[in-house]
């Protein structure tokens, strides 16, 4: 940790590297440190009696108190809590007087319009403390219990009224609208309210009272309220009379869809697999046809690495299982992430087996960049040095070896470094970066002194490298070997 | 500090009412079922209901224990539960399993819901088919508007999004009118209505239906507030898609260990009560450090008087200063720390690329390059939603993504992050949010018209003529229209700001500000009939002002902007950088607060 830091700090005062938009002279990072300082210096004298002043808080992080931390500790205890009952009794009562002083409900505003129609008198007795001075005034919502009090038992109500009084949540019967002519004119008045939940509630009384057939035909002419029955029958799950209408419109891609979404409910990965298989059949686009088919055979794939690699771990014969355990299972794992995982653990397979490399690049036809990429984050975590060098040879026809990197090999250097790759290795592909600022960037970052000092020779710039020379450590191999280049006089600085 | 308000500047109405109304509700509603009760919350309540009440005030009217709503078995032995949720199916579920299984179990207990902001009758349904209702008494807690700070109001509802927008659903519009319905009576008519979009349209219909049916009480309140301005985030609009270099942190941020310099990690509320926040909240973030240095040293300076006082005088000091200081100080080494780690994360990996493709995505260059940027960040397995977002930016400043680049990018997000997004880009694509270039598809009515006249050969001329016309975006046209994209020579000080773009570095104008800042201008849409063209919303563009001779100049320049939908910190940072630069003060109210992170995860199929 305190070595990153470090190179962080390195990084900022050495780079002339400037980040986005921080284009102040004076580096401002140093400026937020000696603030901090500042404040920092100033915590003895405070520290004292600081604890009430500070928010108290739990471990999972919500203050002491809030509504979540108390449902954190419900769900701990669960039990017996009599220390914790004991002290949220205490809790209330010291905060009985705090809630006696809230600043009383400003009474200049009339609220009575929000709810009127609504209050009957005597309904606040439990409140009037709470409400004191605003005997007229009612800041209740409407009561779930008396419902029956507002229930409609006349059966005059226009088709406006009825909409209106279901835009109010008011319980109304639709019974009476039973020609085809009546119903559809209820649906037109919700649409033309613009409230969905009233659209929703004449939606399940047609989805009651009449065939699909005809709801599905009235419903294909008035797209608003086909989105809201579409939108409520995934949300009640019935899949069974979304596919019929998916059907019935000529959907089929949706319809497609919606079949497939059905497999993230399913957990047994035998049955998901079964349950894919159906799928592919289904009416995709050609392009999408492909991602299910590819969907099926990784499942299939990775039901058989799986089996086949847990085996392996329990019998514990296996030195690369043995050294670095499976941390999970590689069951519905995305495509990049299995093929991490053969690079990881089968690495050196023959092409053949379901688990090898090769076999799902080629199954997959995964890029040659996402394979590379992939391999070199895989063998790197395995400080495998020899395959990742190997990754990147290739022969020409003359035998002779040359490194090609189809990410660009500043990647390859962040990545190596990322897996913490020792500085011989890193001043290896850091030397193979083309560019030469990033280069110098690069190699300055991960202190491949051997570089930098390189690259300032090959570049003749004297000044560069008598600044690089202070930051070496003193005495040690690089400075000799800065020392050798300054004093040779073979080179003709250009400054 | 560095723009305080214009001294003309209308005071904001005070909006804490809203949390004492919502508070007082919820114990009415809670008193209507007498007695000791556990309290099941959703976990989407939780954080809010926090902010407007407490446990003790929850004890004080007996509710005993209290649970989160999960799909974990329900341990409680109290004979009455009281559940506390959004209108959704699947809590409806687990309540009629939680009766179900008691009435099996042959145990009688007393069952409560209270919905929040409304129930839904398909919530109804459901504990009818389950065979509860009647066994369960359902009730309507209204909080839909709270008070995040002094200008900002969220109705905490970031389904609001995908209910709308993605599937159709106008469930949450009569919410909407609710609440513009309660602010009226509370705070007066607003004389001048503007707004964009169907949603917005529908939701202001709605409003003006609702006022209408209990018009005598509103109309004759003397307005505060002068104007609304309703906007959706409709499918053609530009969504804030672009990554903010963060100006400054905003609302509820988690800081971890390595912020409050101890082992507990703290969440934290920002608002205009944490007085070094509010300082700094609207600045570019490269100012804060100067900010920050500056109080430091007063801090320390005042701090160091103490030495060489007498006795009497450290009394006083003692008394009267030192517990301000402290509590300053307390705070400003939260926010140093604070600034540190983002710096961290600032310069780590490759934020600046990121940024760099994210300018060169909204200026229109360097498409190729960017585009392989994308497709290098979804093979190395880079955070799945920010590949989405970038995607998506791409889509929606090219207008659709050539076919080639469709499939291959989304072939390799399938490979990299799980074949079941297939799901997620279905949905981007119902949303408008991710498409692909359909060839010829671009071409208008009047364009084919036009290369009809024509003879065949020069028709194909023609044709690719117009074509290549229709690709440059919708986005390029309106930006251009609108001067999203200011021309700047020379370097962006953003120190001293010049305009809205400061919120993105000086690169660009966040649409819905700048189309509320020409409206206002004008006080309609006139003149804005192209860019209204272009985002499609010919019809859906709507002023409604009234000759209100009550309205005091000074309400006149308080304006409520309704976000239907969603909006970001950058957008209310922009818009409050406007009200300084007019002497206007803006009040938000938003469906929730959002960032495009959220909104792509809205968007994804596959939660995580």
């Amino acid at each position: 940790m305190n070595r990153t830091k470090g190179d962080e700090e390195e990084y900022w005062n050495s780079s002339k590297f400037k980040a986005f938009t921080f284009d102040d002279e004076d580096d401002e990072l140093s400026q937020l440190k000696e603030s901090k300082r500042a404040v920092n210096s100033l915590r003895d004298f405070v520290a004292d009696d600081d604890d009430d002043e500070l928010e108290r808080v739990s471990w999972s992080g919500e203050p002491v108190g809030s509504i979540s931390w108390s449902i954190k500790e419900t769900a701990g205890h669960s039990g017996s809590t009599q220390e914790g009952r004991e002290q949220l009794k205490n809790q209330s009562r010291n905060s009985f007087s705090s809630y006696a002083q809230l600043p009383k409900p400003s009474s200049t505003y009339s609220l009575s319009s929000f709810f009127r129609g609504r209050t009957r008198p005597g309904s606040f007795q439990s409140l009037s403390d709470a409400l004191s001075d605003t005997p007229s005034k009612s800041y209740a919502p409407e009561l779930g219990r008396p419902k029956g009090e507002y229930r409609d038992y006349s059966n005059d109500w226009s088709v406006s009224d009825t909409v209106r009084r279901l835009r109010k949540g008011k319980v109304c019967s639709l019974e009476r609208f039973r020609s085809l002519q009546d119903k559809l004119q209820l649906l037109e008045e919700a649409e033309n309210m613009h409230d969905g939940n009233v659209i929703t509630a004449v939606l399940i009384f047609l989805k009651r009272t009449l065939s699909k057939e005809i709801l599905f035909r009235e419903l294909e002419v008035r797209q608003v309220a086909l989105r809201h029955l579409i939108h409520f029958l995934k949300e009640i799950g019935d899949q069974k009379l979304l596919i019929d209408l998916f059907r019935f419109l000529d959907r089929t891609e949706e319809l497609a869809l919606s079949h497939y979404r059905e497999h993230l409910n399913i957990q047994d990965p035998e049955k998901r697999k079964e349950f894919l298989k159906t799928c592919i059949s289904l009416p995709f686009s050609a392009e999408d046809s492909a991602h299910i088919q590819d969907h099926y055979t990784l499942l299939e794939r990775q039901i058989i690495i799986e089996a086949n690699d847990r085996h392996l771990e329990s019998a514990g014969q296996t030195e690369i299982f043995r050294k670095h355990p499976r941390k999970a299972s590689i069951l519905n794992m995305p495509l990049v992430t299995t093929l991490f995982y053969s690079c990881f653990y089968h690495y050196t397979e023959a092409e053949g087996t379901f688990s090898s490399p090769i076999n799902l690049k080629k199954t997959f036809k995964i890029p040659d960049k996402q394979y590379v990429l992939t391999a070199l984050a895989a063998r790197a975590k395995l400080r495998a040095w020899h395959d990742v060098d190997a990754l990147f040879t290739t022969k020409n026809w003359l035998g002779y070896t040359k490194k090609r990197a189809p990410i660009g090999f500043h990647r390859v250097v962040e990545i190596l470094h990322k897996n913490s790759a020792p500085v011989q290795i890193l001043q290896e592909y850091v030397n193979l970066v083309e560019d030469v600022d990033t280069k110098l960037n690069l190699a300055t970052k991960f202190k491949c002194h051997d570089v930098v000092i390189d690259t300032y020779r090959d570049l003749k710039d004297r000044q560069q490298l008598l600044a690089y020379r202070s930051k070496v450590d003193k005495g040690s191999a690089e400075e000799e070997k800065i020392d050798a280049i300054l004093s040779s006089s073979q080179i003709r600085w250009k400054n | 500090m560095a723009f305080p308000h214009r001294p003309d500047a209308p005071e904001l109405p005070d909006f804490s009412m809203l949390k004492r109304l919502a508070r007082d509700q919820l114990i009415y509603l809670l008193e209507q079922l007498p007695g000791k009760k556990d309290l099941f919350i959703e976990p989407d309540l939780m954080s809010p209901l926090d902010r407007i009440a407490s446990v003790s005030i929850l004890k004080q009217h007996e509710v005993d224990k209290l649970y989160k709503v999960e799909n974990k078995p329900v341990l409680s032995t109290n004979e009455q539960l009281c559940f506390l949720v959004r209108p959704r199916i699947k809590n409806m579920r687990y309540i009629a399993n939680l009766v179900n299984a008691d009435k099996s179990a042959g145990r009688t207990r007393k069952y409560k819901v209270i919905f929040s902001p409304q129930k839904f009758y398909a919530c109804e349904m459901v504990l009818e088919e389950e065979g509860i209702y009647g066994d369960v008494s359902c009730d309507e807690w209204a909080f839909s508007l709270l008070p995040l700070d002094v200008d900002l109001l969220s109705m905490e509802l970031p389904e609001f999004f995908r209910d709308y927008f993605l599937e159709g659903d106008q469930r949450w519009i009569n919410t909407v009118a609710q609440a513009l319905h309660l602010l009226s009576t509370l705070y007066g008519p607003f004389p001048n209505s503007y707004g964009i979009g169907r949603c917005a349209k529908m939701s202001y219909e709605l409003w003006r239906t609702l006022e209408e049916e209990e018009e005598s009480e509103t109309k004759s309140r003397r307005p505060e507030i002068g104007h609304i301005f309703l906007l959706d985030r409709g499918k053609k609009r530009l969504r804030e898609l672009p990554n903010r270099p963060p100006s400054a942190l905003q609302g509820s941020v988690d800081f971890g260990p390595e912020v409050t310099s101890s082992e507990k990690s703290l969440k934290v509320l920002l608002n205009a009560d944490d007085k070094v926040f509010s300082e700094i909240r609207n600045e570019h973030f490269s100012n804060v450090f100067g900010f920050l240095s500056q109080k430091a040293r007063n801090l320390q300076a005042q701090y160091d008087r103490r030495r060489g006082m007498d006795i009497k005088q450290m009394k006083n000091f003692v008394s009267q200063e030192l517990k301000g200081l402290k509590q300053e100080h307390r705070l400003l080494s939260l926010h140093i720390g604070a600034c540190e780690s983002i710096m961290k994360k600032k310069t780590k990996q490759d934020f600046q690329e990121l940024i760099k493709t994210e300018h060169a995505l909204l200026e229109g260059f360097n498409i190729r390059e960017s585009t392989s940027y994308i497709e290098e960040h979804i093979d190395r397995q880079v955070s799945p939603i920010e590949s989405l977002r970038l995607m998506c930016l791409l889509s929606i400043t090219e207008n659709g993504l050539i076919p080639k680049d469709y499939r291959s990018l989304k072939t390799q997000y399938l490979q990299s992050y799980g074949p079941e997004h297939l799901l997620t880009f279905s949905n981007l694509r119902g949303a408008g949010l991710l498409t692909e270039q359909a060839p010829g598809d671009t071409l208008t009515a009047v364009e084919s018209k036009v290369s009809k006249l024509v003879t065949d050969k020069a028709a194909g001329k023609i044709t690719d003529a117009f074509s290549s016309l229709a690709k440059r975006s919708n986005f390029r046209a309106i930006s251009k229209k609108l001067n999203l994209i200011p021309r700047v020579d020379g370097e962006y000080d953003l120190k001293v700001p010049r305009d809205m773009a400061y919120v993105f570095s000086g690169a660009y104008v966040p649409l819905s500000c700048r189309i509320i800042e020409q409206v206002l201008e004008r006080r309609s849409w006139q003149g804005l009939e192209e860019v209204v063209r272009l985002l499609n919303c010919s019809e859906c563009a709507f002023t409604d002002t009234t000759k209100e001779d009550r309205a005091s100049s000074e309400s006149l320049r308080l304006i409520l902007v309704v976000f239907l939908g969603g909006c970001t910190f950058s957008e209310i940072s922009a818009l409050r950088f406007l009200g300084r630069e007019k002497g206007y003060r803006f009040i938000f109210l938003t469906t929730a607060v959002t960032n495009s992170a959220r909104l792509m995860e809205a968007m994804s199929e596959v939660k995580t």
